[in-house]
């Protein structure tokens, strides 16, 4: 099971500029506040698929849910 | 019917409804708390829409993702266009955004929060019960 560390740090390597803030009580359901320079110009929608990109075929898996938040930093 | 084919009939759903709400299980009786709250939002803002269970079959979801590039439920959909999951569709409701995309006049009493939604029932498949 992922910590919330660890799930804070591949956010943070895999988006350019990502500052990720992440909780989570149980190691199995997340929720994170994500800032990146990155998401400057796109959609919600087309944030929110970067950071879930970030763990693709976790989601629903190891990751059961994670409740997200995206900003432009 | 094929895979293709439940894309196609997605596909189409998709476009020939103004708002159509992918979720688990029915409007009355959600199967899981992200969509018993995306419906409750719809609800607050008292405005029609279709809902699609996709519990039914697992190949539902499976096509949805892949048509939508989305991997999560409850998805919303107006004119087209993907809105989001439960995550977006609560952050455009408490800004506004969500009425004025759907082109609704949110009702006076339309609560400021979104609102919690219904206690999910059980789902009849305990396999996608747990895929958030």
């Amino acid at each position: 099971m992922p910590s919330a560390d660890e799930v804070r740090s591949r956010i943070e390597s895999a988006i350019p500029g990502a500052e990720a803030d992440v909780q989570t009580q149980d190691e199995v359901h997340f929720s994170a506040l994500v800032r990146a320079s990155a998401f400057d110009g796109l959609s919600r929608v087309q944030q929110h698929r970067l950071v879930m990109d970030v763990f693709q075929g976790e989601l629903g898996g190891a990751i059961h849910a994670l409740e997200l938040k995206t900003e432009v930093s | 019917m094929s895979d293709n084919q439940i894309r196609d009939a997605i596909a189409e759903a998709i476009a020939d409804n103004d708002i159509i709400l992918f979720m688990k299980g029915s409007p009355d009786r959600p199967a899981c708390g992200f969509s018993a709250r995306t419906v409750a939002m719809l609800q607050a803002l008292e405005t029609p829409f279709t809902a699609v269970d996709i519990l039914p079959d697992p190949r539902i979801r499976q096509e949805l993702s892949a048509l939508s590039n989305w991997p999560t439920i409850p998805q919303l959909f107006h004119n087209g266009e993907l809105i989001g999951g439960c995550d977006i569709v609560t952050e455009m409701y408490e800004s506004g955004e969500l009425a004025t995309v759907l082109g609704v006049d949110a009702p006076s009493d339309a609560p400021d929060r979104a609102p919690a939604g219904a206690d999910p029932a059980p789902a009849p498949l305990g396999i996608e019960n747990r895929l958030g």
